[in-house]
């Protein structure tokens, strides 16, 4: 694979956004690839806006995600969708919190988790990995609501409900 | 490769890993975004850590430590290099014995900042080697490389990290632990260590030798990388700015600096003669630009807008391209705020009710300078709250200096504050004056790090505490009152009024822990009270 996936993940303090990316950067440095992952911490406990950048493959150089490269967009919050929105590329794929039905999910803070299940529909990253990546970032009592967060988001992707950024 | 070679670390986390295994016995600092995990991650991967009160008394200790000949890492944001400046000019003209590296971790853009202080001007200024990486692996290498270099030439290096370095995660492979370290142990040595000026002559000679002898090293062999490109492009390049520039430039010739001070100005020269155009890329002041010029190399720099801010992959393109027109303005999320149950909160509604006017001070209650509180006036630096306030006092007319307030943080408090006090208790002014510690016990903004006023430790194990009141009254701050802002029986805004009401120095303290450390507080006093009862069980059985 030559051509570096950059996928930006954007939400509100709180939201478990730098969570969800640790846990794509893990994925990702487990299947081998280069990775590199970048965000503004400081504030981010503050209830602002928070977003971090995650990009993988055979060679990564800059860890920020140019403005209008974003293969992925993952929004943990609808109010966030549009101020990141100019990060991704034509033909690039946002995935917003709309993914699952209200009340989806058993517990609402497995909805990073969940996202990122839409995501691997995306990623030439395998199951196994996911797995492992999410359980390293989570304590063991969360694992099972988060297995099943994911095969949600998951199986919501793969049923057609993400859209491509025109 | 395995996973079980290569980790993904931060910059950060590369530093507190490479520290570990250079051997490094004590390592010092205080809290400051990006730098502030360094110091956790070396304590939780078994090394030695401490929270000073300030980067200055820090870097003393860790001076101590290099005398005694053991190898130490201090640790803090640019802004904290400027409180460590005084040992920093001096500690240059000594012989350290262990290795001294002094992390600077600036933050060109002010994610959590007040300033975007670009530090390798303190390199020229006081004469320190400075390394500068551009990812973890090099964070990780050049610690390692610092503690040589400051050992072979008995110097304190500067390893100077940017928020991207620090907070980026990228892989890294470990070399493991260095071996064959001397143990501690003291040996006189007076003219090498005691700046009098008899001694001092000859050791700022010394000094410029080392960087003579350090500057041809680094031409020799030092930590620099050659991406052959194309002639008609050339880049020189040091830290995060290196990898931005081989991605927007990847047809270029890119000339990575890792060792910016002193540089390897004939390894620039040659590499400058092979291409037709010359540009440094660089995040913040024109400062190797400057050095290329006064050394008579014909290098480009970058238009003035990029002084400010980060750089990245697009605003690199923009430089090489000489493009500058306005850039896009990216749409402004949400602003952080004071947390749903901030005792904070209380105190900056009072503040404001009270049409005080209000020194503040670096921290979280920063955010009361935001809507819906505006009531902050001044922000500076650390513990500037008081002295600040003391200005003002000492100018305004009577009505006005009447409403004057410092607000302070516990941490800052102890970071700067106490000085302020003397200066309060020595110079009242004539209306007197109020300072405020809004005590939450914790170091908030930087994530919750121990402090002497919380008494614990860095690793959160007890130690002696300090007292703000009792500290207050012994320097003779005429009224010391302290409150819990729970306390509903309480107007705090009738307290202050009444304080700011008597032409007296007055120390209020509002104690109330920060709502995200409240629980971790009662965890570390619950495992306190549970070791100390198991203390007193085994002296009695002992007994």
């Amino acid at each position: 694979m030559d051509k570096v996936k950059n996928i930006v993940i954007a939400g509100l303090g709180g939201q478990g956004v730098l969570t969800a990316s640790d846990m794509l950067a893990e994925a990702a440095f487990r299947a081998g690839f280069d990775v590199k992952k970048s965000e503004l911490h400081g504030m981010s406990q503050r209830g602002g806006s928070v977003s971090s950048d995650v990009r993988y493959g055979a060679q990564v150089l800059s860890p920020m995600v140019p403005a209008g490269e974003a293969d992925v967009l993952l929004v943990l919050e609808a109010t966030q969708i549009e101020i990141n929105r100019p990060m991704l590329r034509a033909g690039g794929v946002l995935i917003g919190p709309d993914l699952l039905p209200e009340g989806a999910l058993k517990n609402k803070k497995s909805l990073n988790v969940a996202l990122l299940g839409a995501v691997s529909t995306l990623l030439d990253i395998s199951q196994e990995h996911w797995m492992a990546a999410i359980y390293a970032n989570l304590a063991e009592k969360l694992h099972k609501v988060n297995d099943q967060a994911f095969a949600l988001g998951r199986e919501a992707a793969l049923q057609g409900s993400i859209a491509q950024h025109p | 490769m395995t996973t079980a070679e290569r980790q993904l670390l931060s910059g950060d986390d590369a530093v507190a890993l490479a520290a570990l295994h250079a051997g490094v016995r004590l390592g010092t600092g205080y809290p400051g975004t990006p730098s502030t995990e360094i110091l956790e991650t070396f304590d939780r991967l078994g090394g030695h850590a401490q929270w000073s009160p300030n980067e200055k008394v820090a870097l003393e200790v860790a001076l101590g430590v290099a005398f005694a000949g053991a190898r130490t890492l201090v640790t803090m944001k640019h802004v904290g290099l400027n409180v460590a400046a005084d040992p920093l000019f001096t500690a240059a003209y000594t012989d350290v014995e262990g290795g001294l590296v002094v992390v600077s971790a600036d933050d060109p853009g002010m994610a959590s900042s007040q300033n975007e202080q670009d530090n390798r001007h303190y390199s020229r200024a006081a004469a320190i080697p400075t390394l500068e990486p551009f990812d973890s692996q090099q964070a990780y290498d050049f610690t390692l490389l610092a503690f040589e270099i400051s050992e072979r030439w008995k110097i304190p290096v500067l390893l100077r990290l940017t928020t991207r370095v620090c907070h980026a995660k990228t892989i890294v492979i470990a070399r493991g632990p260095v071996a064959g370290l001397a143990e501690p142990r003291f040996e006189h040595k007076i003219p090498a260590r005691v700046m009098i000026p008899a001694y001092a002559k000859p050791a700022h000679h010394r000094l410029r030798t080392k960087l003579a002898e350090i500057a041809a090293w680094n031409e020799a062999e030092g930590p620099i990388r050659m991406d052959a490109g194309d002639s008609t492009l050339g880049i020189v390049t040091t830290g995060i700015s290196a990898v931005h520039a081989r991605e927007a430039a990847p047809e270029a010739s890119h000339l990575t600096v890792g060792m910016t001070y002193p540089l390897p100005i004939e390894r620039i020269r040659a590499f400058a003669a092979g291409v037709e155009r010359l540009v440094v890329v660089e995040e913040g002041d024109p400062v190797l630009t400057d050095d290329l010029r006064a050394a008579g190399i014909q290098a480009e720099g970058k238009p003035e807008m990029y002084r400010f801010g980060e750089l990245d992959v697009a605003r690199v393109r923009r430089i090489l391209a000489g493009d500058t027109s306005p850039e896009a303005v990216p749409p402004k999320g949400k602003p952080p705020e004071l947390c749903q149950g901030c005792a904070h909160r209380e105190v900056f509604q009072a503040l404001r009710d009270l049409d005080c006017i209000v020194a503040g001070d670096i921290g979280c209650y920063t955010l009361g300078v935001l809507p819906p509180f505006s009531a902050m006036d001044t922000c500076v630096c650390m513990g500037a709250s008081i002295g600040v306030g003391l200005g003002l006092r000492h100018v305004l007319p009577e009505d006005q200096a009447r409403r004057v307030v410092s607000v302070i943080g516990d941490s800052t408090f102890v970071h700067s504050g106490l000085t302020g006090i003397a200066e309060m208790v020595y110079n009242p002014p004539a209306t007197g004056h109020l300072v405020m510690i809004l005590d939450n016990g914790t170091t908030a903004m930087t994530g919750l790090q121990e402090h002497p006023g919380t008494g614990r430790l860095l690793d959160h194990s007890t130690t002696n505490k300090l007292s703000f009141e009792g500290i207050a009254r012994a320097m003779g701050v005429q009224n010391v009152q302290v409150v819990e802002t729970t306390d509903k029986s309480l107007s705090l805004k009738d307290l202050i009024a009444e304080l700011l009401a008597k032409p007296e120095t007055s120390l209020l303290i509002t104690r109330q822990p920060c709502v995200l450390a409240a629980p971790k507080i009662r965890f570390y006093d619950k495992a306190a009270a549970g070791s100390a009862q198991l203390q007193s069980c085994a002296a009695a059985v002992s007994g």
